[in-house]
């Protein structure tokens, strides 16, 4: 059972990692969202398939990718999307709109209650207020919004995304679109020849050049909506929506074939042919497959990704392996202790099979946002405490992989509320050589000083409420810290210097004190503060402990907190709603230093016995450095 | 005495102090942006020697903090003095030695570019030539002489010798000016506007019909103070020419007549003239299709410098600046539409420090931790083994 133990957790895992990669098979006489849900559209610049935008649509609207019905049913992000495009009078009876500020509710006379999800019509009478109280709060920037200004702001814009998804592909009271491009279609011509006799100054069928203008109208207003650009019309990033695309069709005489096969199915939809909805999803896919090979190879793979889920999976397996790892503490330390390993290989692989898809679809260094900058914190420090693990072989590089890989993919999971975590780059960012280097050098900063607070955290909480941190362990915990607080020495400031470099590049000037700037220097300065204290022997383990907690707290300010400040070049993505986490992990992370600072006689690992760390400094990894150990 | 002056300079506490009260500059800098806005809480955090309470004013200020240039310089001293006392040569200190070498290099860049670099902006709309660039942040009182045909002669006094007011007199000024109001921040109202109790301040010109409110100097980041005076014109040996309102909100600049020539006089951001001149051809935004997310910005501009005879046409985009005799125009902003460019001009004479020193710290540190694991895993090695 020992030998087998390991060998098992990694095949049950794997098992349940490999499930999610082959799709439900679809029975013959259902819809076929999937196939639809591979259909390239262009929405925030960027060409993805309708899965994505149904998930991400749905997470702004609702804050989550599926939606519970009031009957109970569960129906996922692509059925509501479908719902939404094609039956717009059912999608609006959904309870998607998320709604708990008590003073928003206030506006319409509702009271508080355990109801937070509200649907369209119910919304409908306030739409006019809602619009006026969100444009006020939208004058302001977001640092200045209180709680009610940015919950209706919220409202607003899930009410304007729902209303444009409405009118995307079709205008959201047609019936029968098929039939009315048809009809427009047969208009168009003899308009046309009545167009050219007004021009010429000759008679003119006044009547057959109205039954055209009405229909312009329409697709004028249609396309001004319209969320998804549907339509490719040309090389590259030139796609349009479907109202502008039939406006087009004045000048050709022609109706895209996109837009036809959008109508159609769009009414099979309507009507609930599923024979007819399933043909053309499939005559939309071959056409995308022929016309736009390169964006459907990407879409497909999207769409695998989306359904692979593969950051919540690993996020499930650290926090598996970070619980085996405290086990092989208590007792049956080998198979565990192996479990945990294999398990985080295991993690760490789909982990890494994440971001590499992620670089692939957005064509860039793997950190380009704040939500990527979690990923590969998470990813940078799981590596380094795994090489740490297969070094020391105590579980505790293990603990602090699986702790610090869960912890950063479910930052990075709310991280993620606020829609396409693809997003296209600003202007400035708009550079894969400064991603490359500056931002992963500094992101691998982050990582080593995280995982050398946890290497802390993990002697300070051993230490003080166990008896398991033998002076061997202490030993190594405080050799294990010392190197990666080294490392973070080297990749925060190289990172940081990079960073001005960058920034005499493009704007000029090496330093701005620009917030993130600022943040990054701390860093650098508190790595520098820790490792003089040590060489200068004014700390021993213990302080080195402490001081690494410290660097948490460093560290997550200059990650997030300077974030929250509204101020600077780097400021992209304000979050309030963080605000009260940090805080609490700051007082966390004090509380633990003063945990750490009690007298070794409190320690339960230290109690009576002589392997406190007042009796070891001597550690063997101090360089000998340029001044003298002062004798104490 | 001395050795234990020199001990203190040269020891390592010092060197923690002061990355300790760095650290504590830095956070309190960066937290006192929110309100005060970066530039102004650069100059009061880091370019200065001391953080001051209260920080503006004439009474009674303390220093409650070291500040950027103090800490700075006082590391300086201190690596400086630390290596000169116990530098010895040996391969296992090389590392170290380098790591500060560039620290050195970096600090002193540092304070060299805090001390002479010169920011300022060139704002251009379609089809514009300059050869100036301006400072948003201070500003001058111009008196131009526009009586030569040719040229303007102009005579810039800068915001500082107005603020501190009296008599001001200049060799190509055949009158004195006599500073009798200032105003750090203002706002403008005309006297018949509603509501308005205030007196105008001067009897010349526009200024006359205007009345200026003060107001407390701008903390946003994207506020900035509207610098207002009124000047008296007192010539040698005729009467006064009165007072005359100039302000920063005033646009056009104001004309009088003194010694038989013709004068303008206007208050304008301070300006830094160019052996050059630069036209911008044409400023594009944009935007990533279907979104307001900008995608590039760029401005086309022509390049003329008749003394190293240049003229060429020159795209500056994001993250793609021109250099030019020392200076880097980068694009900054844009206005109106997108008809306006702003670019951001920068002289920067140490902007070659950073990237030494950073090769070399970087290299220290390599060689140092490099060298100690290489040691590291030896030693388990023997131990495995």
């Amino acid at each position: 059972m020992k030998r087998f133990f390991p060998w098992l957790v990694l095949i049950f895992a794997a098992a349940w990692v490999m499930a999610s990669w082959f799709p439900p098979k679809s029975t013959d006489n259902a819809i076929d969202l999937i196939t639809l849900g591979k259909v390239p559209v262009l929405v925030g610049g960027r060409v993805k398939p309708l899965d994505t935008v149904a998930r991400n649509s749905l997470l702004i609207i609702h804050g989550k990718e599926t939606l519970q019905l009031p009957n109970g049913e569960q129906i996922g992000a692509m059925q509501w999307l479908a719902d939404v495009l094609f039956k717009p009078a059912l999608a609006d009876e959904y309870p998607v709109f998320v709604i708990q500020n008590s003073e928003v509710l206030g506006l319409f006379g509702w009271e508080q209650s355990d109801r937070k999800y509200f649907s369209f019509t119910e919304l409908s009478p306030f739409l006019k207020q809602i619009d006026e109280q969100g444009e006020q709060a939208d004058k302001l920037e977001s640092v200045q919004r209180s709680a009610y200004q940015s919950a209706i702001l919220n409202l607003r814009n899930a009410l304007i995304l729902c209303q444009r998804l409405k009118n995307s592909l079709r205008p959201e009271d047609a019936h029968d679109f098929s039939k009315e491009l048809e009809t427009y279609a047969t208009a168009i011509p003899p308009a046309a020849q009545a167009a050219g006799q007004r021009g010429k100054g000759e008679t003119f069928d006044k009547a057959k050049l109205d039954s055209v203008a009405a229909f312009i109208q329409r697709y004028e207003n249609l396309s001004s909506m319209a969320y998804l650009l549907a339509v490719p019309s040309g090389e590259g990033l030139q796609w349009q929506a479907v109202g502008e695309s039939l406006l087009q069709a004045v000048q050709t005489g022609e109706l895209h074939p996109v837009v036809k096969a959008y109508a159609q199915l769009g009414d099979a939809y309507h009507v609930g042919d599923q024979r007819t909805f399933n043909q053309q999803a499939t005559r939309l896919r071959d056409w995308f497959a022929k016309e736009q090979a390169v964006a459907t190879k990407r879409t497909s793979f999207e769409f695998l990704f989306n359904r692979v889920d593969p950051f919540t999976h690993s996020m499930v397996l650290y926090v598996l392996a970070f619980l085996l790892a405290c086990g092989s503490w208590l007792g049956w330390n080998r198979p565990l202790n192996r479990a945990a390993f294999y398990l985080l290989l295991l993690s760490l692989a789909v982990h890494t099979f994440g971001m590499a898809s992620r670089m692939y679809l957005q064509e860039r260094p793997p950190v380009t946002n704040l939500y990527s900058s979690a990923i590969f914190i998470g990813w940078g420090a799981v590596i380094v405490a795994l090489i740490l693990e297969r070094i020391f072989r105590d579980g505790i590089g293990a603990a602090c992989a699986g702790a610090i890989g869960f912890i950063t993919l479910v930052i990075a999971h709310h991280l993620a509320g606020s829609g396409d975590t693809l997003e296209m780059l600003q202007a400035v960012l708009d550079t894969n050589i400064w991603l490359a280097t500056h931002v992963v050098a500094i992101t691998t900063g982050y990582s080593a000083m995280f995982l050398a607070g946890m290497l802390a955290m993990i002697y300070v909480i051993r230490g003080v409420f166990t008896r398991s941190l033998k002076k061997e362990t202490a030993d190594s915990l405080s050799r294990m810290t010392y190197g990666v607080v080294c490392f973070a020495t080297l990749f925060s400031f190289v990172g940081t210097v990079l960073g001005g470099i960058w920034a005499d590049q493009s704007w000029g000037r090496f330093w701005g004190w620009d917030p993130k700037e600022n943040g990054a220097v701390l860093i650098v300065l508190w790595c520098a503060i820790i490792l003089h204290a040590r060489w200068g022997g004014f700390i021993r383990q213990r302080g080195l402990m402490i001081m690494a907690i410290f660097g948490n707290i460093v560290t997550s300010f200059s990650w997030f907190g300077v974030n929250m400040l509204g101020v600077g070049l780097h400021s992209y993505g304000f979050m309030q709603k963080a605000f009260p986490w940090l805080v609490g992990f700051i007082v966390s992370q004090l509380a633990l230093m003063a945990v750490g600072a009690m007298p070794l006689e409190r320690w339960r690992s230290f109690r009576g016995s002589t392997n406190g760390s007042r009796q070891n400094d001597k550690m063997n990894f101090v360089p000998p450095g340029l001044v003298e150990r002062t004798s104490e | 005495m001395v050795r234990r002056l020199i001990a203190i300079i040269t020891s390592l506490k010092l060197t923690i102090i002061c990355l300790v009260a760095a650290m504590v500059l830095i956070f309190a800098g960066t937290i006192a942006q929110v309100h005060l806005g970066i530039w102004e809480a650069q100059q009061r955090y880091f370019q200065s020697f001391f953080v001051w309470w209260p920080p503006e004013g004439r009474g009674l200020r303390i220093p409650i903090f070291p500040g950027g240039h103090l800490i700075g310089a006082v590391l300086l001293i201190n690596l400086i003095a630390a290596h000169a006392k116990r530098f010895q040569w040996a391969w296992r200190k090389f590392g170290i030695h380098l790591t500060h070498a560039g620290l050195i290099i970096m600090l002193a860049g540092g304070l060299f570019t805090d001390l002479f670099a010169v920011e300022s902006h060139m704002r251009l709309t379609q089809g514009d030539t300059r050869n100036y660039s301006e400072d948003p942040r201070r500003m001058e009182l111009a008196v131009i002489n526009t009586s030569n045909p040719e040229f303007d002669q102009v005579t810039a006094i800068p915001e500082a010798v107005l603020r501190r007011g009296g008599t001001i007199k200049h060799k190509s000024l055949p009158f004195r000016l006599v500073v009798r109001h200032f105003y750090q921040n203002s706002r403008l109202h005309m006297v018949s506007e509603p509501g308005v109790t205030l007196q105008p301040i001067a009897n010349q010109g526009p200024g006359a019909q205007v009345v200026v409110e003060a107001v407390s100097r701008a903390t946003g980041v994207n506020d900035r103070d509207l610098v207002s005076a009124a000047v008296e014109i007192i010539p040698a040996e005729s009467a006064s020419l009165g007072t005359w309102l100039v302000s920063d909100a005033l646009g056009a600049p104001q004309t009088f007549s003194g010694d038989g020539r013709t004068w303008q006089l206007v208050m304008r951001p301070a300006r830094y003239y160019k052996p050059y001149s630069v036209t911008l051809q044409k400023f594009t935004h944009e935007r990533y299709v279907g979104t307001d997310i900008p995608k590039n910005f760029a401005s086309k501009v022509t390049l003329i410098d008749p003394e190293r005879s240049v003229n060429r046409n020159v795209l500056v985009y994001m993250n793609h600046p021109l250099r030019y005799r020392g200076e880097t125009y980068y694009q900054a902003g844009f206005e109106k539409d997108d008809r306006t460019s702003i670019l951001q001009v920068v002289r920067n004479p140490s902007f070659v420090a950073p990237y030494i020193a950073c090769i070399v710290v970087a290299v220290g540190l390599l060689v140092q931790f490099g060298y100690h694991l290489v040691g590291f895993s030896r030693r388990r090695g023997t131990v495995a083994a």
